[in-house]
């Protein structure tokens, strides 16, 4: 079995599986579970100053698919509603108890120097490996100039960073909120500000579903609902993006980053951490189907690795960062077609129906003499563009096969329709 | 057994193992339970909405699947009815009677790769059902009123078929029954435990609402009404009268008491309530190899009889019962011989039983008997050995072959009559393939008095 153990922002753990601050990791009990079904650290549930908040009732929303599968679930709680004294005994508990696994303590607290650096030096004394700042909470918080109200003005982000950097000497995340135009400013400011690495992505502002019986956005709270954090599998290709960009940009390639967004499988993971984050932290696939869920993540990257002579997780962190690049820097020349293999076909006539009506009339669909209908590609038609492949039900049927072609690359700065290329010389 | 038989088989549940009539439930409960909520969006959601999908193809009435099952899936399932039923008004019979493993389920894309298909006849059950457990208005509008007045001759599927398509197309129907109850087969002659719960009735009820069509109940053509009244009375005639009479064994003692056709038995069966008070007798022989064979011994053995064996004269590969049914028999307890052709009914005083010759194939192919005899003890023998037309009723119209012959718009070869359902020859003798004769010949006999 190949060594999961990684590295974070200094802090050593034994594999790259967090849990995320949220309600999973909300006090000892949970986390305690959480260490003993093979979780390598959790980020405590986000604390503020006393006194608690107070929660209401109902908190979560729903996005299912048909077969009541959730894609998605957006949540209205706020952070801790525990006294922080609560909070901090069992963390120093959890920490005594539990010496190998990595706790790290979120925080939250109103845009003033005392405040921060306070909190900051109340949770650090309680032994936490790093502090976690939660910029990012669309919901309540943000009302009260909290969360997302903070980490979407990048100067705050950068000010609240130094301040607690300042304040403390344990290594300091900033977790970054998803809901700004440019990813890349607010981590520019974390950078700035100090941060030993920053945590993205916190939820998406939004609703999930209307009760259309009542006409009431979901969650409901006697007859009223509110915007609040998405997560979930469904946004998962957001975040990868925003990983994606802080690693491969030159001004914040040197964050370490600790990836969070809809992490479900191992295979979610290891895309995370080939694109830049040097651990992850998963939340709403632990609340869908208990902390066991862990099993399988550490069995499958583990198999994966040893299939890929992977020895260390460092191996393919950032692996695949090089590849990502600007859309003008890929090659116009380069063709592939769909290739329909028969023998795996049950004919269902998706791929012919979809290309026909919503794409490039590149599938026939005929007769055959011996009965049934068979599907072929029209490769004059046929554009790569890939949908057939995608809405095939069978594995392996549909597969997209590269052209050869002896043009060289050429990319659309340089190509001879493009009315604004630079000549060549 | 194939996989989509076992599960088929499994999902009749505690019905389905030979001792129905040792269970509460009498022996004749659903066959196929009625799906769930959670049931339906599981199943709906395996169809994978095919283009042009094949199981369409393979439904004689041409149910649009994949939309009905897309709407199941999406929390429409009264859309889904009335998308079944503009297609087959009768959905909710054929999604219970339907013999579905060799229709719309064996056409079905799921089989390929995974030998399960996506249970159709069950989703189809689950919708109509929904649609019909609310008290909605009927769900289709009729025409504006033509002034025409169509006569349909029989309220079995075909009959009804047509008036209902007739009716929505703006003709008046009146309907001439011959029994007390309308319905045909679905209330006669389908086994008891594919129809519970009075569903058809319920279910006529239910095509009646569309207005416009009257029933006239103990009218038998050849003796309450004849054809030629009914040509000069009305602007139509639709004759979907089915199969009238049986075949006989040629057999002497063929009228001694306890010699008795299967489908009389089934009919008997069906209109008896509680069904634990039809007789039935301890070693019944049925003989037959079609679904009504079947029908007709997994009753006899549910209500109680010892031992029921039944003898067809050829190989299970020959049979019309499909495989599904002939499992239903076997997992019932019936007692199945192949190859074997009654020759005696043996009596004495009273049933005794009956000798069967073996049989084979000579060398040119034909069924030939060995010689070789046995004997197998019976107070009870059900024939099912098919049906035929009553022909005497049907003066006017050419039979050949024992059907009634038509052209391409179901018109018999006398001008103004039309006629479908079993006593035409169509497809197979199914329930769906006569809703969809009566549902087709309405559209022509609507071209038909528009173009007079």
């Amino acid at each position: 079995m190949a060594d999961l153990s990684c590295k974070i922002a200094g802090i050593d753990s034994l594999n790259p599986f967090w849990l995320a601050s949220a309600p999973p990791t909300d006090k000892k009990y949970n986390v305690v579970r959480a260490f003993e079904a093979g979780w390598g650290g959790v980020v405590w549930k986000t604390l503020g100053i006393d006194p608690p908040v107070v929660n209401v009732s109902s908190r979560y929303g729903a996005h299912h698919d048909q077969n009541r599968r959730l894609l998605g679930i957006n949540n209205i709680e706020l952070i801790s509603d525990r006294p922080l004294a609560t909070n901090l005994q069992e963390i120093r508990e959890c920490r005594k108890e539990y010496p190998d696994h990595v706790i790290i303590g979120s925080m939250m607290a109103p845009i003033e120097e005392r405040a921060w650096k306070d909190l900051a030096q109340q949770i650090a004394e309680s032994g936490v490996h790093g502090l976690e700042l939660n910029l990012g909470c669309p919901h309540g918080m943000c009302e009260r100039g909290m969360g997302s109200a903070i980490g979407q003005v990048p100067e705050m982000v950068e000010q609240v960073t130094r301040w607690v950097k300042d304040a403390v000497d344990i290594p300091v995340f900033t977790k970054l909120t998803p809901n700004i135009t440019n990813i890349l400013w607010s981590a520019e400011a974390a950078l700035k500000g100090g941060a030993d690495a920053v945590s993205l992505i916190n939820t998406v502002n939004s609703i999930v579903s209307v009760d259309i019986d009542n006409m009431i956005p979901e969650p409901v709270v006697d007859g009223k609902g509110t915007h609040g954090g998405y997560c979930g599998s469904a946004v998962k290709p957001i975040a990868l993006n925003m990983v994606a960009e802080i690693a491969r940009t030159p001004e914040t390639r040197d964050l370490e980053i600790s990836g969070i967004g809809g992490i479900t499988t191992w295979k979610d993971a290891v895309e995370f951490m080939a694109l830049g984050s040097n651990a992850v932290q998963v939340c709403t696939a632990a609340m869908i189907y208990g902390f066991r869920v862990v099993d399988d993540l550490i069995d499958g990257m583990s198999q994966w690795m040893d299939d890929k002579g992977y020895t260390s997780v460092e191996q393919f962190t950032r692996a695949a960062v090089p590849q990502v690049s600007d859309w003008n820097e890929l090659n116009m020349n380069f063709d592939t077609k769909a290739v329909i293999n028969p023998d795996n076909c049950i004919e269902c006539g998706r791929c012919h129906i979809a290309c026909e009506d919503t794409s490039h009339q590149a599938i026939t669909m005929t007769d055959k003499p011996e009965g049934g209908r068979l599907f072929e590609v029209v490769d004059e038609e046929c554009v790569g563009c890939n949908l057939c492949y995608h809405i095939c039900p069978v594995p392996d049927c549909i597969t997209m096969e590269p052209v050869k072609t002896d043009k060289p690359p050429m990319t659309w700065p340089e190509h001879p329709l493009n009315p604004m290329r630079v000549a060549a010389e | 057994m194939t996989t989509l038989q076992a599960k088929q088989a499994s999902k009749s549940g505690a019905v389905h193992g030979g001792a129905g009539h040792n269970n509460a439930d009498d022996g004749f409960s659903d066959l196929h339970p009625a799906y769930s909520t959670l049931q339906a969006m599981a199943e709906s959601n395996r169809c994978l909405y095919c283009y042009d999908a094949p199981c369409v193809t393979a439904c004689p009435t041409s149910i649009d699947i994949p939309s009905f099952i897309r709407k199941i899936s999406t929390g429409n399932p009264d859309g889904a009815a009335k998308t079944i039923l503009s297609a087959n008004i009768m959905g909710g019979t054929c999604a219970r009677a339907c013999p579905t493993e060799v229709l719309c389920e064996e056409a079905c894309v799921r089989n390929v790769a995974e030998d399960t298909a996506v249970e159709i006849g069950s989703l189809q059950r689950y919708a109509v059902d929904h649609l019909m457990a609310r008290d909605l208005p009927h769900p289709f509008k009729r025409a504006p009123k033509t002034g025409k007045t169509i006569a349909v001759v029989g309220a079995g599927p075909a009959g009804l078929s047509c008036a209902h398509r007739a009716a929505m197309l703006g003709h008046d129907v009146v309907v001439f029954e011959a029994k007390p109850k309308p319905g045909g087969l679905n209330e006669y002659g389908l086994a008891a435990y594919k129809m519970t719960n009075d569903f058809a009735q319920r279910e006529v009820e239910f095509l009646l609402g569309i207005g416009g069509i009257e029933i006239e109940y103990n009218k038998a053509l050849g003796k309450d009404i004849n054809l030629a009244d009914l040509k000069a009375k009305y602007d139509a005639v639709f004759v979907g009268v089915g199969l009238g009479s049986t075949n006989d064994l040629g057999l002497k003692g063929e009228d001694f008491p306890g010699v008795d056709d299967a489908i009389n038995f089934i009919e008997k069966l069906r209109q008896t309530e509680p069904k634990s008070d039809m007789p039935v007798g301890n070693n019944v022989i049925v003989i037959g190899g079609g679904n009504t064979a079947i029908d007709a011994a997994v009753q006899a053995k549910r209500l109680g009889a010892e031992e029921v064996t039944l003898v067809y004269r050829r190989g299970a590969e020959n049979m019309s019962a499909t495989e599904f049914e002939q499992d239903l028999a076997k997992t019932n307890g019936v007692v199945v011989r192949y190859w074997a052709k009654p020759v005696a009914i043996k009596a004495n005083g009273k049933l005794m039983g009956m000798e069967f010759e073996k049989t084979e194939l000579d060398a040119s192919g034909k069924l030939v008997g060995t010689g070789e005899t046995f004997e197998v003890r019976a107070d009870q023998i059900l024939k099912a050995i098919g049906q035929k037309i009553k022909t005497d009723d049907l003066a006017g119209m050419e039979i050949t072959g024992g059907k009634i012959v038509v052209d391409k718009n179901y018109q018999t070869t006398a001008p103004g009559v039309f006629a479908g359902g079993d006593c035409i020859k169509s497809g197979e003798d199914l329930t769906v393939q006569s809703v969809e004769d009566g549902k087709q010949a309405a559209i022509a006999i609507d071209a038909f008095l528009k173009s007079a």
